[in-house]
């Protein structure tokens, strides 16, 4: 037993009334400037902004065009001259890697856009019109969960073919009904609080008690997991894209370029360290800010 | 009790039958012909195309087509894989074994290094212990499984030949892969395990053996464990669906002839008689491990059921 633990203290009685349905602004900035002490939120954020910001500035940053073919320079090691080396082709990998990491990028956070957007909206109407539509639509939803992981997004590939779009697609698929559950959860609990009631009595229509009432009072819930997610939706893109179902070469995405990397192991350890690590890393800063967010915005949702 | 199991009991039944429906609708829901699809080059052959047709039965009404297919199935028929030219189950029944060893070799070791590593962080709290072992389970989770393999098959093709890379379902062929599916969900377990322990240890009744003199070892396995580790049982059956379906990318990876490698060989392929069979079979085996741990929960916490 640690000393630390057995002086844990107990949660302090809240010295105010629970937070009203809407923060004023000057408490947002405070709790923006509190979260930001935050260390591994801050680190995380740190992470994800250079890496961006490397992506973004690929441009500058490399001589080469990631698609140009040099037969005279093929499997060249990293140098000054191509910083990550080249691949069989003599394209020169680092530009690869930053072109390809946009591509990953931006369809894992379209992966979570659309699972968070179409989850909510899911969670939202049948939490809120409850009943036999409430049961029907949960149902499907505990069907969806039925299928672990990626055998829900292999089987919406295996329907709609390979492919960018459809990879993005195949991976909401595993989100939507995670982020329904949730929403559904939370929606269920505002629903019967005096103040819904008093809307509805008022005669607010249903739309607006959604998303006037009910919706800001469960996205701090919906923030956290799609942060949470974007990781593990960045990690399912490539892991498509390295089985060949996902991006279809030459589109440079980190995927792809490691599941040419992993072809040439045994001669060019760089096509797949280079494109890996990057990879890792940009994880880890997503991981990092979805666990400081969590800490701050809501310490009870477990990780997935 | 009984009215607990049976209630879980219909569920996994409802569930099964859900699962069933999808997967059958699977060649259903596939744009154009799915038998012109299947048959690729062999599309030509008007004869082979009826016959497949009326072996999927696919000219009669879908309720019908369904139960066809169903009985088929629950007589062990899965159909006949035309890419590789033998019947789907004896496909399956080659490739199981492989995937089940691979799975349950990375559950045991996700399971042990994840709980030592949540019992040495929880019980360091705030030290640099815990900061280590939960920056090796953060980074454990963040890295992408199939890189760690290509990188393991790096160093011990190359550097150090100990383990066998590629194929073989010896044990020393199972090292690596196993080591490559373990870890994203060993670092989830260390986090978990850490959190269950730090919020047992705030409980009253830890508090109360304590004060009454229960010497620190016995309060730690008795009043802390075991109340920490019973949710462990709970993600155990979400993460035996989890690896079986991890198992697709770490097969890929490392060459094995399991399941998953055979389930992306079929997409590729428009193979779909096996990929609709592969994916009934996981998911009704994902159902079945759940079904267990609901089962079993309520023997080693009797609160549970009378909930």
């Amino acid at each position: 037993m640690t000393p630390s633990s057995a002086s844990a203290p107990s949660a302090p009685a809240p010295a105010v009334l629970p937070d009203a349905p809407t923060a004023k602004p000057w408490s947002r900035r405070r709790a923006i400037l509190r979260a930001l002490r935050h260390r591994s939120l801050s680190l995380g954020l740190a992470i994800c902004a250079l890496l961006v910001l490397l992506t973004l500035l690929a441009p500058v940053l490399t001589v080469h065009d990631p698609n140009l073919q040099n037969p005279l320079a093929t499997f060249q090691p990293p140098s000054w001259e191509h910083p990550f080396g080249t691949d069989a082709f003599g394209r020169d990998l680092l530009g690869r890697v930053l072109y390809g990491a946009r591509t990953t990028m931006l369809a894992s956070l379209a992966v979570v856009v659309l699972g968070a957007l179409v989850g909510t909206v899911i969670g939202l109407s049948a939490g809120y019109f409850g009943g036999a539509y409430s049961f029907l639509v949960m149902r499907m939803i505990d069907l969806l969960l039925a299928f672990p992981g990626i055998l829900l997004a292999l089987t919406v590939t295996a329907i709609l073919g390979p492919g960018l779009t459809n990879g993005v697609i195949a991976i909401a698929a595993i989100l939507v009904p995670i982020f329904a559950r949730l929403v559904e959860g939370a929606t269920v609990e505002v629903r019967n609080l005096p103040y819904v009631e008093s809307a509805i009595t008022a005669g607010a229509s249903a739309p607006r008690i959604i998303f006037r009432h009910i919706l800001p009072n469960v996205m701090s819930g919906v923030i956290v997991l799609t942060t949470t997610w974007l990781g593990i939706a960045a990690l399912w893109i490539t892991a498509l894209g390295f089985i060949g179902l996902g991006v279809q070469p030459p589109t440079p995405e980190l995927g792809t370029i490691l599941n040419d990397g992993q072809n040439y192991i045994m001669i060019a350890w760089w096509i797949t360290v280079c494109p890996g690590l990057f990879l890792s890393l940009f994880v880890v800063g997503v991981n990092l800010v979805g666990d400081g967010l969590r800490d701050e915005i809501d310490p009870t949702l477990l990780r997935p | 009790m009984s009215g607990y199991v049976l209630k879980r009991l219909v569920a996994i039944i409802a569930l099964a039958f859900g699962i069933s429906v999808v997967a059958f609708m699977i060649i259903r829901l596939i744009p154009g012909d799915p038998v012109i699809a299947m048959l690729g080059t062999g599309a030509g052959d008007t004869e082979l195309i009826a016959r497949l047709r009326q072996q999927l039965g696919l000219n009669e009404p879908l309720v019908s087509q369904y139960f066809l297919w169903l009985g088929n199935v629950l007589r062990g028929d899965f159909g006949y894989s035309y890419a590789n030219q033998q019947s789907v189950s004896s496909l399956i029944a080659a490739s199981f074994p492989a995937t089940i060893q691979l799975t349950l070799a990375a559950l045991g070791l996700s399971l042990t290094v994840g709980t030592i590593l949540g019992v040495v962080a929880a019980l360091n709290r705030n030290r640099f212990a815990d900061t280590a072992s939960m920056g090796v389970a953060l980074i454990c989770m963040s890295v992408p499984s199939f890189w760690l393999g290509l990188l393991l098959i790096l160093a011990f093709a190359v550097t150090w030949p100990i383990f066998d890379v590629v194929g073989g379902v010896t044990w020393k062929g199972l090292v690596l892969p196993a080591v490559t599916l373990a870890l994203g969900s060993l670092g989830f377990n260390a986090r978990f395990v850490r959190s269950s322990i730090v919020s047992a240890l705030s409980q009253q009744h830890v508090q109360t053996a304590r004060a009454k003199g229960v010497p620190p070892r016995q309060v730690f396995l008795w009043h802390v464990m075991r109340n920490a580790l019973l949710p462990l049982l709970t993600i155990t059956g979400l993460q035996l669906g989890q690896l079986l379906s991890g198992s697709v990318i770490v097969e890929t990876v490392f060459s094995r002839p399991g399941v998953g490698r055979l389930l992306i060989q079929a997409i590729l392929a428009k193979d779909y008689m096996t990929v609709q069979a592969l994916i009934l079979i996981i998911a009704i085996i994902y159902a079945v491990a759940n079904f267990i741990v609901d089962i079993l929960y309520p023997v080693l916490d009797p609160r549970v059921a009378s909930r």
